[in-house]
C-alpha cells in the first residue's frame, strides 16, 4: 500500500514538474483601498480588473496571470510598504492600481528605482505628469487638474461670476482647486482645504460658503466623504440657493446612496458608462450582469490596464525582462479602450476628451449620463516639465 | 454677526456630541474609578447597531431605539465579563485592559460587518434647513441632535439627582464600602452605571452616524476630545462635562472657521489651511493645560470628592 502511494506520488511529480517549469506566469501586484469609507472604490477597481482578466481568458500575451491584491488603507506610509513588499518579496512583474495621489507620490521612488513596469489607474498627481515622469510608469487615468479645468470651463459657459472652492487638504485636493482656478474666469471668493481623510463634518465650511455669497460652490470629495459632503450640502438647504459643481464626487458608487440628492449637480469625467463604443458596451453590460450595478470611472480606468498590458506582453513575446520593448509597445497604446480612442502624451499621461456628466433617474435606477463634450483631446499642462529619461 | 451665530450653533452641535460621550466617561471614571479607553468602541458599536437595525426595520426611529437597547446590553455584558475583574486594580491595568478591548472590538466589528463601513441615510424630511433667525438657516437634523442631547442631559440630571438609583450612584461614588455594608447590591449598581455610560456613548455614535460615516475606529479620535472635556469639566461631574463639552465644541468650530483666514494673512494659502485647524485643536489642549495649572480639580468639580 505504502509502496503504491509512493509510486503514485513519484509519477505525479514527474508528470507535473516539467509543466511547472515551462508555465511562466505574469505576476501583478495590485494596490488599492479595500478598507474604510473609500473601500467601495477599491472593490470597484478590483471587480473591473477581474472582469477584464476574464475577458482575456485570464491570460496576458498568452501567459497565465497571478494577481496579488494589497490594501493601502488610504495611508501613504502603508501604501509604500505594500509597494516595497510587492517589488522585493513577491517580485511582481507589474504594479497596477493606486487611487490616491499622496500614496502614489510616496510609492513612486521604489517603483522608479526598481524599474518596475507600472500602470497607474487613478492617482493623477501633477508631479507624475511633470518632473517625476518615468519611462516605465504609465497612467490610464488623467492628471488631477484636467477634470476640474473642464469644470471651470463649464462654469464660465454657465455664466458663473464668483465661486467658493472646497476640497481635502492633500496632494490631489490642492491640484483640483488649482485646476478650477486655471480655467475659471470669475472671482474666487473663498478656498477651503479640510483635513483628509478624517474630517467628514463639513458644516463649519458650508456655513462659511453660504456667508461668502458665491454664485457657485465647487467641491472635490472622492469616495465616502463625497457622499457626506453632498448629504450635508442638501441638509444645509444650500441646494436651492447656491448651485454646486463637482469633480470626482458623484459617481456610480455614490449614486445608490445619494439618489435624488445627486440630481442637478454637474460633474466632469473622461469616461461615462454610456459612451458609445463597442468595448465599453461589452464592459458595462458584463459588469452589470455580474454585479447588478454600473461600474464607476475608477473601474473603467482599471479595466483599460488589462488590454494595455496584454498588448505590451504580446509585443515582447512574453519576455518580461525586455523593459524597453514593453515601454515602446505601451507608448503605441494599441488596444481597444472603453473610452474610445486612446493615446498617450510624451509623459505617458493620456490625451483625451472630458465630458459633462449628470445623474439621471432611469425608471427608479440612478445612473450617470453624458450630457456634452467640454474639451477634446486635452493634454495636461505639466508635460513640458517632464524630461523623459530613456 | 449672523454668521458668527451660525458657527456658534455648529459648535454647540459638536459640543452636544462630546457631552454624550463625556457624560458616560465621567460617570464611569468618577463613580467607579475606572479609566475606560474602550468607551470609543461603544460609540462605534452604537453606530453599527443603529445602521444594522435601520436597514432591517427600514425605520429611522425604530432602528435607533433598537440600537440603543443593543448598546446598553452590550455595555452591561462587557462590564460583567471584562471590566469587573479590573476594579480595585491600579489605573495602568485599566488602561492596558481597556486598550486591549478597544483592539478586540475593532477586529470584532471587522469580522461581523466587514472592513467597508456603513452609512445611515436620513429620511427625506430631515434633509432640509429651518430658519432659526431671519436669514439664518440651519440643518434640521443638527437641530434635532442639539435638542435630543439637551433632553438626554435633563433626563440624566433627574436620574442622578432626583431618583433612588441616582442617590445610590452618588453614594457609591463617595464611599463604596459603606454603601455595600448597608446592603446595597453594589455590583449590580456598577453594571447599571456602565450600561448607562455605554448607552450614552452609543447614542452619540448613532446620532453622529448620518452626518459622518460608520467605520472601524470611528470612536478613537473623538474619545481623546471626550477625555479633554472631562478633565476640563472635572472628573465625575456631569454638570462639568456639560459645560466643558460646549466650551470645547465652540472653541474647535470657531477656531476652524476663523483661524485659517487669520493665519493666511501672515503665511501662504496652503500653510494657512494646514496650520488653521492645527492651531484650533491646539487651543483646546492649551485650555486643558491652563485648567490643570489653575484648577486641577476641573471647572465644576464633583461634590463630596
Amino acid at each position: 500500500m505504502k509502496r503504491t502511494l509512493l509510486a503514485t506520488c513519484a509519477v505525479l511529480a514527474l508528470a507535473t514538474a516539467p509543466a511547472l517549469a515551462q508555465q511562466k506566469t505574469v505576476k501583478i501586484g495590485f494596490i488599492s483601498t479595500f478598507s474604510g469609507p473609500v473601500a467601495a472604490i477599491g472593490n470597484d477597481m478590483r471587480n473591473s480588473f477581474e472582469l477584464a482578466l476574464d475577458h482575456h481568458g485570464r491570460k496576458l500575451g498568452g501567459l497565465p496571470v497571478e494577481v496579488i491584491y494589497e490594501d493601502d488603507q488610504v495611508k501613504p506610509e502603508v501604501g509604500v510598504q505594500k509597494v516595497q513588499k510587492l517589488i522585493e518579496s513577491d517580485k511582481v512583474d507589474f504594479i497596477v492600481g493606486i487611487i490616491w495621489s499622496n500614496v502614489l507620490l510616496a510609492s513612486l521612488k521604489p517603483i522608479i528605482d526598481s524599474k518596475t513596469f507600472t500602470i497607474i489607474t487613478n492617482a493623477g498627481a501633477s508631479q507624475l505628469a511633470g518632473e517625476m515622469c518615468s519611462p516605465y510608469v504609465f497612467s490610464t487615468s488623467w492628471n488631477n487638474d484636467q477634470t476640474p479645468q473642464a469644470i471651470g470651463l463649464y462654469m464660465n459657459q454657465k455664466g458663473v461670476k464668483s465661486a467658493f472652492l472646497i476640497g481635502p487638504n492633500y496632494a490631489a485636493g490642492k491640484d483640483m482647486l488649482e485646476g478650477v482656478e486655471a480655467t475659471f474666469k470669475g472671482k474666487i471668493v473663498g478656498r477651503e482645504l479640510t483635513t483628509w481623510p478624517t474630517q467628514v463634518d463639513f458644516q463649519a465650511e458650508l456655513s462659511k460658503a453660504r456667508n461668502a455669497k458665491p454664485d457657485a460652490i465647487f467641491a472635490f470629495y472622492p469616495g465616502g466623504p463625497g457622499i457626506q459632503f453632498i448629504t450635508q450640502y442638501s441638509q444645509s438647504g444650500l441646494k436651492g440657493q447656491i448651485p454646486l459643481y463637482t469633480a470626482f464626487t458623484i459617481d456610480s458608487l455614490s449614486l445608490p446612496r445619494l439618489k435624488d440628492q445627486a440630481l442637478g449637480i454637474p460633474g466632469a469625467q473622461q469616461w461615462v458608462r454610456d459612451l458609445p463604443n463597442e468595448a465599453n458596451k461589452k464592459y458595462v453590460a458584463d459588469f452589470r450582469a455580474k454585479h447588478k450595478t454600473d461600474p464607476s470611472f475608477y473601474g473603467s480606468q482599471t479595466y483599460d490596464a488589462v488590454p494595455l498590458l496584454d498588448s505590451v506582453v504580446t509585443a515582447v513575446k512574453g519576455d518580461l525582462t525586455n523593459k524597453n520593448g514593453m515601454r515602446d509597445a505601451a507608448r503605441k497604446a494599441d488596444f481597444k479602450s472603453v473610452r474610445g480612442s486612446f493615446k498617450f502624451g510624451p509623459n505617458h499621461i493620456p490625451i483625451q476628451n472630458f465630458y459633462l456628466q449628470e445623474a439621471v433617474n432611469e425608471g427608479g435606477e440612478f445612473r450617470m449620463k453624458t450630457v456634452a463634450t467640454i474639451v477634446e483631446n486635452d493634454q495636461d499642462k505639466h508635460v513640458q516639465k517632464c524630461k523623459m529619461p530613456n | 454677526m449672523l454668521y458668527l451665530f451660525e458657527q456658534c450653533l455648529n459648535g454647540m452641535q459638536l459640543g452636544m456630541l462630546l457631552f454624550l460621550l463625556a457624560a458616560g466617561l465621567t460617570l464611569i471614571f468618577g463613580i467607579m474609578d475606572m479609566v475606560n479607553l474602550a468607551h470609543g468602541s461603544l460609540y462605534m458599536l452604537g453606530a453599527y447597531f443603529a445602521a444594522t437595525f435601520v436597514e432591517v426595520t427600514d425605520s429611522f426611529v425604530a432602528g435607533f431605539a433598537l440600537g440603543l437597547l443593543a448598546t446598553l446590553i452590550a455595555g452591561m455584558v462587557l462590564e460583567v465579563i471584562a471590566i469587573r475583574p479590573l476594579y480595585g486594580r491600579d489605573h495602568l491595568d485599566h488602561v492596558l485592559g481597556t486598550f486591549g478591548l478597544l483592539i478586540f472590538f475593532n477586529e470584532l466589528v471587522r469580522l461581523i460587518w466587514g472592513p467597508e463601513g456603513r452609512t445611515i441615510s436620513l429620511p427625506s424630511e430631515m434633509l432640509t434647513a429651518v430658519q432659526v433667525l431671519p436669514g439664518v438657516y440651519y440643518p434640521l437634523y443638527r437641530l434635532v441632535i442639539i435638542l435630543a442631547t439637551l433632553a438626554v442631559a435633563a433626563l440624566l440630571y433627574i436620574i442622578v439627582m432626583r431618583t433612588r438609583v441616582g442617590m445610590l450612584i452618588r453614594a457609591g461614588a463617595s464611599n463604596r464600602e459603606m454603601v455595600g455594608a448597608l446592603g446595597v447590591n453594589i455590583k449590580l449598581l456598577y453594571t447599571l452605571v456602565f450600561g448607562l455610560g455605554a448607552a450614552l456613548a452609543g447614542f452619540a455614535g448613532m446620532m453622529q452616524a448620518p452626518i459622518s460615516f460608520v467605520q472601524i475606529g470611528m470612536g478613537e479620535n473623538i474619545l481623546i476630545l471626550a477625555f479633554v472635556v472631562i478633565i476640563i469639566g472635572g472628573i465625575g461631574s456631569i454638570r462639568g462635562a456639560f459645560a466643558a463639552a460646549i466650551i470645547v465644541g465652540l472653541i474647535d468650530t470657531i477656531g476652524r472657521a476663523f483661524l485659517p483666514d487669520l493665519v493666511r494673512y501672515f503665511l501662504s494659502y496652503s500653510a494657512g489651511s494646514s496650520a488653521g485647524p492645527a492651531l484650533s485643536s491646539m487651543l483646546i489642549y492649551l485650555l486643558m493645560a491652563l485648567v490643570l495649572i489653575f484648577r486641577p480639580e476641573g471647572l465644576f468639580p464633583a461634590a463630596g470628592k
